[in-house]
């Protein structure tokens, strides 16, 4: 199926505003097919189960075999944790929740049949999909990254997994004395905080094992995207001159051969361990399909329900979303997200209106090195007038200093968005 | 990931710094009427109020488990362990800014007091 023919049927289809049950292709049981199993995927299917009483059969579509927590993965980078820490299998979900797991890809989504086609050509049909494809790296924003990437001299370890564990061994065999450099591309991309986090565990590790190295931040941004002063006062208090902040760097090249970076102005830059986080846009699938609408980068949904502008019972959410004002690409938003559509759902299959004031809460934190942490906290509440979310005014905010309380408050997140996404 | 599957109301402080501490005692003096010994039971969703009070207290599970349960060794105490009233108090008190915390006093003021009666009700006990 091409774009254009998806595009179309999605908008020759009318959007249904009324109360009438959700037509069902087959049987009496509504089929939800949730493509992508992250944060976003993982929530919803558990969510949908749980609304519905279990009435509604879920299927969630995923090819990896377990779940590996992009928050705390920064930590496994840093050498404090392991990779085994933030990894999870999926069984929970089947067993204590009856979601059917496919473990593929899927390649194709036909609105109009209702079918997403998996890797191995078959074919299932929906009543409602929610797509949860996360984000893609375009690569070719930066010359020469792929090329670098196959050569192992730069790597993202922006999709938690074998490459976070890879970029620790690249800090691991750097000599003492080296730098370490990570890029920030220009917002929005997953994870506001991570690229800043990152650089703070990577010189947490440095400070214990290798002093005399360095971290070099290149931000595409004007300024530090997120927790600005918070983490520049935390980088000079723990880390002095170790950790060097250039904003309005974009990285425009590398060249692999010599480890160099190349920017639009300013003089190119060499370093030992090349962390090139290039622009983000949401999953392939979602671009791919055309779902992703918004400049074929980003997903522009109807934020009552989540569903798509351009495709009928389609549903997106997560970091493929363009996201409301002040709405981060977090994972925990992404958990948020996935519990507005799951009662956004269970609502139109039982024929009842849908909730006309959703809400939704964030709540990022981030490491300053091994104990002590920061956050940024706010809430979203759906305004049918603007069509959108709105920070709901008073609310929010960040920390005044890292403690060690929010440290144990950090770890103990992670501990209940897994337990809530995943158990 | 260990520690996930359990649904028994944990407060541990692995470290007693001054704030914990503070913390804990704050905790302890509330602790012999607040806390029930099982977690509250959520009722099966039957119509459209209670589809809207268990969707309006799923915001509260990023960070306290599904149904305020908690998890086991986190330094975060679940909520269905405790009475309703006792929930929706604490929330004003944060909201007010009457009680000091990390995060709760930035996150409360995201939710009016029906919002917040409406969760206690539904997370804590009757």
């Amino acid at each position: 199926m091409d774009r254009r023919q998806f595009v179309q049927s999605g908008i020759a289809a009318s959007i249904i505003t009324g109360v009438s049950p959700l037509a069902l292709a087959k049987g009496n049981k509504a089929q939800v097919v949730i493509v992508g199993g992250g944060y976003a995927g993982a929530t919803a299917a558990k969510y949908i189960r749980l609304l519905s009483n279990y009435k509604v059969n879920v299927t969630l579509i995923e090819p990896n075999a377990s779940f590996v927590s992009c928050p705390m993965s920064n930590l496994v980078v840093g050498g404090i944790k392991k990779i085994s820490d933030i990894s999870s299998p999926y069984t929970n979900l089947q067993k204590r929740h009856g979601v059917k797991m496919i473990k593929s890809t899927v390649t194709a989504v036909d609105a109009e049949k209702k079918t997403v086609t998996l890797a191995d050509g078959k074919t299932i049909q929906y009543d409602k999909l929610v797509m949860s494809p996360g984000i893609d790296l375009i690569y070719d924003s930066i010359e020469g990254l792929k090329a670098a990437n196959d050569a192992s001299v730069t790597l993202q370890a922006w999709k938690a997994g074998p490459e976070t564990v890879a970029l620790y061994k690249q800090l691991e065999a750097m000599k003492d004395g080296g730098v370490y450099a990570i890029s920030v591309p220009k917002a929005p991309y997953r994870c506001p905080p991570g690229p800043y986090e990152r650089a703070s565990l990577v010189a947490n590790y440095f400070k214990q094992f290798k002093p005399k190295s360095k971290v070099l931040i290149l931000d595409a941004n004007d300024n530090i995207v997120s927790k600005g002063k918070l983490f520049s006062e935390a980088w000079k208090a723990n880390y002095g001159d170790m950790v060097e902040h250039r904003p309005k760097h974009q990285v425009m090249g590398v060249d692999a051969a010599t480890r160099t970076l190349k920017f639009e102005f300013e003089n190119p830059i060499q370093a030992d361990v090349l962390n090139i986080l290039p622009d983000m846009r949401g999953g392939r699938l979602a671009v791919d399909s055309g779902i992703a609408n918004l400049n074929k980068r980003w997903a522009d949904v109807n934020y009552m329900t989540f569903e798509s502008k351009v495709a009928k019972d389609v549903h997106v959410i997560g970091d493929t979303v363009q996201g409301a004002p002040q709405m981060p690409k977090s994972a925990h938003m992404a958990n948020s997200q996935a519990k507005v559509v799951a009662a956004a759902i269970v609502s139109e299959v039982n024929g009842w209106a849908p909730n006309a004031t959703p809400l939704t809460n964030n709540t990022c934190y981030s490491y300053i090195n091994t104990t002590n942490v920061i956050h940024v906290a706010s809430v979203h509440l759906y305004n049918a007038e603007k069509g959108t979310y709105l920070p709901v005014e008073g609310s929010g905010g960040v920390s005044k200093a890292p403690t060690e309380l929010e440290g144990q408050y950090a770890w103990s997140w992670a501990q209940n968005i897994w337990a809530d996404t995943l158990v | 990931m260990k520690n996930q599957s359990t649904d028994r109301r944990h407060h541990r402080y692995a470290k007693k710094s001054i704030l914990t501490m503070v913390y804990a005692f704050a905790l302890a003096t509330f602790a012999s009427s607040a806390f029930a010994a099982s977690p509250a039971k959520a009722d099966p969703i039957k119509d459209e109020t209670t589809l809207k009070a268990a969707s309006l207290s799923a915001t509260c599970a990023n960070c306290h488990n599904t149904g305020g349960k908690g998890v086991e060794g986190a330094a975060v105490t679940g909520l269905s362990y405790l009475k309703a009233t006792y929930i929706e108090s604490q929330m004003l008190s944060f909201k007010r800014g009457e009680r000091e915390a990390t995060v709760m006093h930035q996150l409360s003021k995201g939710y009016t007091d029906e919002q917040i009666k409406i969760i206690a009700d539904y997370l804590g006990q009757k």
